[in-house]
């Protein structure tokens, strides 16, 4: 072997993968191990409840619909944010997101504190055509909300999973669960699901 | 933190910074067997690597960076529990509740601690406190008549009660015009002050199963007679038989009732719409009109100056 040490890592690509892997981890060992073990990513903010099964599936139907794509639910820090939006995001408020949905663009407003602030009927309008009451956006329609219904025959089953990673379900909440969604529209849930955003930082 | 989670920071950061420095300074000698120069010996295509040293500017940055990382772990939050020497935070992170909030915020600045957002919010208030102080020391009639405070008004607006009401104020079906002095729950600045603050709700009850299908035709003529519409005269007075029910909120001669927001029937003025389809379809299946409330949202202050704006939108003021 010559003097040149650089081809210990330059030419033996196992190597050169293990070093690179002990690197790369070091950012996160540093930045997200200790997180899991803190208690401000852990406790939940005083009021937060888990989502009702309707506002669950109003849920998914966000993420479905690629809803995160354009709205982000993440309050930062300052001033210019705040004024509009309200309280800045805490952690303790994600604590039960699995995943969170913080998004990170924002083509269309944050909707980290939308709960409350427009009427269901105002957001009805609003998904079925958003230019009925905001001429100037840019938003898509999603018409076929209100056409279908959920069966609810995942329901439970996604109630479970949330319980398993520690969302504080009773196994009451969870047993009645899909009668509550059955027959409601897609429509519905959505906004059930949008209107509990953000209101138990109180 | 706990100080093992505090300790495995500090101890992966300033040793990760420490090996790269030592790793940077081992590649700045030359331990090649090659002169500085000359070819490694191997070439691609044509293209020969020559063992040239770091560039001078590229390992000058990269010392400038490793100094600029010391200072910032010296005075920011960077090693664990380690606050930093400036003492420095973005914003009081671990707050459950817009009390603990508040307290957050007064125990930073007892403490004297360096909480950016706060002081953010400080210096603002600085500057716009005295403003909101004047406008909030006159009425709201006064405020309505005051160019300035409009201009204020009208920014919160657009950015606050546009969605619904319209960059013009003028409404849509199902959210109220607020330039035609017509207000369901009263037009007077308390009532509008009011209906900001607390917000509204009018639940107009769905009347199909009372009244059949027969009653809501009747119904809806009587009640398109109230404004003066031309009706067919017999459904109508038959209609006026049953309007016992809807006068409980919208009065015995339909003129409405501000203290349940029921619209007054009498005038030209159609929330949902006034076209004999419409007002059918408000009776059979009812209407559930609300109005936010944004005391939280929006504190005292402000809603002073939208009443006033509101209050300036309609025509007789």
């Amino acid at each position: 072997m010559s003097k040149n040490k650089h081809e210990l890592v330059e030419k033996h690509v196992g190597w050169f993968a293990v070093l690179a892997l002990i690197a790369i981890s070091i950012g996160g060992l540093v930045e997200i191990t200790p997180l899991l073990f803190q208690k401000q990513v852990n406790e939940p903010v005083k009021h937060l409840r888990p989502y009702t099964a309707l506002e669950l599936e109003g849920r998914d139907i966000y993420i479905r619909e690629g809803c995160v794509g354009c709205h982000s639910q993440m309050i930062r820090p300052f001033r210019h944010e705040t004024e509009r939006y309200g309280h800045y995001s805490v952690a303790g408020e994600s604590v039960w997101e699995f995943p969170f949905l913080w998004g990170s663009k924002r083509t269309g407003p944050d909707l980290a504190r939308v709960g409350g602030r427009y009427s269901d009927e105002w957001h009805y309008v609003h998904l079925m055509d958003p230019r009925a009451v905001v001429p100037e956006s840019n938003m898509p329609g999603f018409p076929w909300l209100a056409e279908r219904t959920l069966d609810g025959r995942l329901t439970e089953r996604k109630m479970r999973a949330f319980q398993t990673l520690g969302v504080p379900y009773s196994d009451e909440d969870i047993e009645g669960a899909a009668q509550e969604v059955i027959g409601k529209t897609e429509m519905e849930a959505l906004i059930a699901y949008l209107q509990s955003l953000g209101t138990h930082l109180r | 933190m706990s100080s093992f989670w505090s300790a495995w920071i500090i101890v992966l950061t300033l040793g990760t910074l420490i090996a790269l420095m030592i790793l940077l300074r081992w590649n700045m000698k030359n331990f090649t067997d090659v002169e500085e120069g000359e070819s490694m010996g191997h070439s691609f295509d044509g293209i020969e690597e020559l063992n040239n040293p770091l560039p001078k500017w590229w390992t000058i940055l990269f010392w400038l960076c490793f100094i600029w990382g010391f200072f910032y772990l010296a005075l920011y939050p960077g090693l664990g529990n380690f606050k930093g020497l400036i003492g420095w935070q973005s914003s009081n992170q671990d707050v459950r509740s817009l009390e603990e909030s508040r307290l957050a915020v007064e125990q930073a600045r007892e403490q004297g601690l360096n909480v950016r957002y706060d002081r953010e919010r400080r210096r603002a208030e600085e500057v716009y406190g005295p403003i909101f102080q004047q406008y909030a020391q006159m009425s709201i009639t006064e405020i309505s008549q005051t160019p300035e405070a409009l201009q204020i008004g009208q920014r919160l607006f657009l950015q606050n009660c546009a969605q619904c009401h319209g960059s013009d104020a003028r409404g849509s079906r199902g959210f109220p015009n607020l330039t035609d002095g017509i207000f369901s729950w009263g037009g007077e600045p308390e009532h509008i002050y009011a209906t900001l603050m607390t917000g509204r709700n009018a639940q107009m009850p769905a009347q199909l199963d009372a009244l059949g299908e027969q009653g809501i035709e009747e119904v809806t003529e009587y009640v398109l007679s109230l404004s003066g519409r031309a009706v067919d005269r017999d459904l109508a007075r038959a209609g006026e038989q049953k309007f016992a029910v809807c006068a409980a909120c919208h009065g015995q001669d339909g003129k409405g009732n501000i203290a349940l927001g029921a619209p007054n029937l009498t005038d030209s003025a159609w929330l949902y719409g006034g076209s004999r389809n419409a007002i059918a379809e408000t009776l059979r299946y009812g209407r559930n009109g609300v109005m936010p409330k944004w005391d939280e949202i929006l504190g005292e202050d402000k809603v002073k100056i939208l009443s006033g704006y509101v209050l300036s939108l309609s025509p007789e003021s």
